[in-house]
């Protein structure tokens, strides 16, 4: 049995001690930010990213990752709880919890609700886990048989999968992933040596850092954003929330939706550039197309499935999405490309060797997982007045410390005050974005995805010398690169635009 | 954005007669006009950005040829793609119609320059500025100044009560859990305490 064997190595290392503990303070800070409304998880993590780097007593760059984990878990569970007491989604994958869940607090059943979305996310999390112990290893054999023009292309369909579930315009989606691509780009060519695009400043030659990208245009754009809305709209049931466990009719009604939005969630979330966004809203559509049972009430008036299903699916769909970064080294979606950030700061390459170099870190990454998931039900739910007393705090307090602790954390990342000036730049970037329409998810993967690009494109080119057809008469690669044009195609038909459009809107 | 919705190309202004009947101007519109003012925008940030890279790739570094790539062939091919979709999304712009003429609304330029400026600030006076001869203040002095322009990004929410508050609260707690459970380095007094 290797995948216990596996699993065992997984947990002696995320067991230990001293990283529980920083699982449990990434979970605990992950919710702190991820609850406060208006910041997601992308924002989430980039803002504590820094807070990573220089953990005392770590051992080694698995505690820094570990306690990753806990903080977009927490981040995750932080949104589902906004956007269930205060109809705020904090991301897209949150949006359809809204639905349901904020029907179902005014109804003064907050607290199911917030138990469905819990308890949904664990058995999810469970399963989850449990197929990417299971898959990591054949696919990582796969992986091994992908040459430069195969890795060309996978990176292509996944590029494009981003863009394809993206909201708003395609092309103005596929324009913030060349831009990406492009800011990916500066620094030190690696092949010549030579700098580029770094308009003679020496603290560009390592590139654009990536904290202070990540942090602009996530965290000072949000919060620059959230501060231009008026407060009015914001009504918080903080007095209904008691009795947190739901009904043995809830838990009924609840089951087969949470298996479904598992099977969903795990199956989407391995698609490149899906993860939790599609997978939340593809469960919700499902629960809407099954009967109602005798006495239940419709979805969208405060049906605990639909709170069930969309946060199971979602959570398996985070958990599945790891497959294609831990296996080929390629992040999926915007988390993932800061988690690939995140490992490169300590100098591990995420891709298939990892798993055969440093086993320990794969196995203790992926059971640590699952350990976050856990320490969430152990610690939200019986902490769920803290984080409702949170909602309750002005917003006028928390954005001076919030903008302190970005402030610090990408000074620290250096200790240089350039990323300083990075980041407010990179700030103003995030707030034009923002106002322009122009999703800035994408353009964090292609920043991610530039040089890697670039260097297998290189190679692929250089072995084919020079000649372009190499992609399309590889069959791994030109099969790849046909599910890319099929992806674009689908979105392009009249039917499937229309409904994209719907699926996206936002309230 | 100070522009509105501004008639890029409207040649025909003037009452223009077909035939016997005179067609007023105002009943037809201008033939092309932004319809969504936020994909034009775009489009013209893609357009310029996309031409800086690649006329700073071609002119700057080798280019190379597909099986000899140079440093500057890869910006420069990402550079002209985005060109051309910076030109397809100000087409488009300009021609598919848009609900609210994808106005981009105001501008929220307090908060953007008070929590962009908050952070300048913080870090000119942590870090000082040696290039103008600015010494350090520290950490402390960077955090009251930083958490008083943040508060100002709201100005009926601002008093000097909760400034003094907030910053204090925020200045000890930080230089607890950065300076002394953290240990990390960074100048946490004015230049003139500890030099």
């Amino acid at each position: 049995m290797d995948l216990l064997a596996n699993l065992a190595t997984g947990f002696a290392v995320a067991g230990t001690p001293i990283n529980l503990l920083y699982a449990l303070i990434g979970c605990l800070l992950g919710t702190l930010i991820g609850v406060l409304p208006g910041i997601g998880p992308v924002a989430t993590i980039a803002m504590l990213l820094p807070a990573t780097y220089a953990l005392p007593y770590a051992t080694g760059p698995v505690s820094s990752l570990i306690m990753l984990a806990g903080i977009y878990y927490g981040a995750q569970y932080g949104g589902s709880t906004t956007a269930i007491l205060v109809n705020l989604p904090g991301e897209s994958s949150s949006v359809v919890t809204t639905l349901d869940g904020y029907q179902m607090a005014r109804q003064g059943r907050a607290g199911p609700a917030l138990a469905a979305a819990g308890l949904g996310s664990l058995f999810a999390g469970c399963v989850g886990t449990l197929l990417l112990a299971a898959f990591a290893a054949p696919l990582t054999e796969l992986a091994f048989a992908f040459g430069p023009a195969e890795y060309c292309a996978l990176m292509v369909v996944g590029l494009i999968g981003a863009v394809v579930l993206a909201s708003g315009s395609l092309l103005k989606a596929i324009a913030m992933i060349i831009l990406g691509l492009l800011l990916g780009l500066v620094g030190t060519d690696i092949n010549s040596g030579m700098t580029r695009f770094t308009m003679e400043m020496p603290e560009l030659a390592d590139g654009i850092g990536f904290v202070a990208l990540a942090m602009g245009v996530f965290g000072y754009g949000e919060i620059i954003s959230n501060l231009a809305k008026s407060e009015v709209d914001r009504e918080v049931f903080t007095a209904k929330v008691q009795g947190l466990m739901p009904t043995r009719a809830d838990i009924q009604q609840m089951m087969p939706a949470v298996l479904r939005g598992t099977v969903l969630g795990s199956v989407l979330g391995v698609l490149p550039g899906g993860g939790a966004v599609l997978a939340s809203f593809a469960s919700y559509t499902l629960e809407k197309k099954i009967k109602l049972k005798a006495g239940e009430v419709p979805l969208g008036q405060g049906n605990i499935r639909g709170v069930a299903a969309p946060e199971s699916a979602n959570n398996a769909g985070a958990q599945t999405s790891f497959i294609p970064l831990l296996t080929l080294g390629i992040p999926p979606n915007a988390v993932m490309a800061l988690m690939v950030g995140a490992m490169t700061i300590h100098n591990i390459q995420p891709g298939p060797q990892v798993m055969t170099v440093n086993p320990e870190l794969f196995w203790g990454l992926i059971v640590s997982m699952w350990i976050g998931n856990l320490m969430l039900i152990v610690l939200n739910l019986p902490m769920i007045g803290v984080w409702i007393k949170l909602l309750t705090v002005p917003y006028h307090y928390l954005f001076p410390a919030i903008v302190l602790f970005c402030a610090i954390g990408v000074y620290t990342t250096n200790n240089a005050t350039f990323d300083i000036w990075l980041v407010a730049l990179f700030g103003l970037a995030g707030y034009v974005f923002t106002k322009l329409g122009c999703e800035p998810a994408p353009l964090l993967l292609g920043f991610i995805l530039g040089p890697m690009l670039e260097e297998y494109l290189k190679r692929a080119l250089k072995l084919a010398r020079g000649d372009w057809s190499v992609f399309i008469t590889r069959p791994l690669s030109a099969a790849l690169l046909a599910l890319g044009v099929i992806l674009l195609l689908v979105v392009l038909l009249p039917a499937i635009k229309s409904k994209r459009k719907e699926a996206f809107v936002e309230d | 954005m100070a522009f509105a919705c501004a008639p890029v190309v409207a040649p025909f202004q003037a009452d223009s007669v077909i035939g016997d009947n005179v067609v007023p101007a105002l009943q037809r519109g201008p033939l092309l006009s932004i319809k969504s003012q936020k994909d034009f925008v775009s489009g013209v940030m893609f357009t310029v950005t996309g031409a800086a890279f690649a006329w700073n790739a071609a002119t700057a570094y080798t280019v190379g040829s597909a099986g000899q790539m140079g440093p500057g062939y890869f910006p420069m091919v990402l550079g002209l793609v985005l060109v051309l979709l910076g030109g397809f999304i100000m087409f488009f712009s300009l021609v598919v119609e848009t609900p609210d003429g994808g106005s981009i609304g105001e501008m929220a330029w307090r908060p953007l320059f008070c929590i962009l400026g908050a952070n300048v600030v913080f870090g000119v006076l942590l870090g000082g500025l040696p290039m103008f001869g600015l010494p350090s203040m520290g950490l402390i002095v960077a955090i009251y100044a930083l958490c008083g322009l943040a508060l100002l990004a709201d100005p009926n929410r601002f008093t000097l009560r909760r400034w003094l508050v907030l910053a204090s609260i925020l200045a000890s707690g930080s230089y607890l859990v950065f300076i002394k459970l953290l240990s990390l380095t960074m100048p946490v007094w004015p230049f003139f305490v500890n030099p």
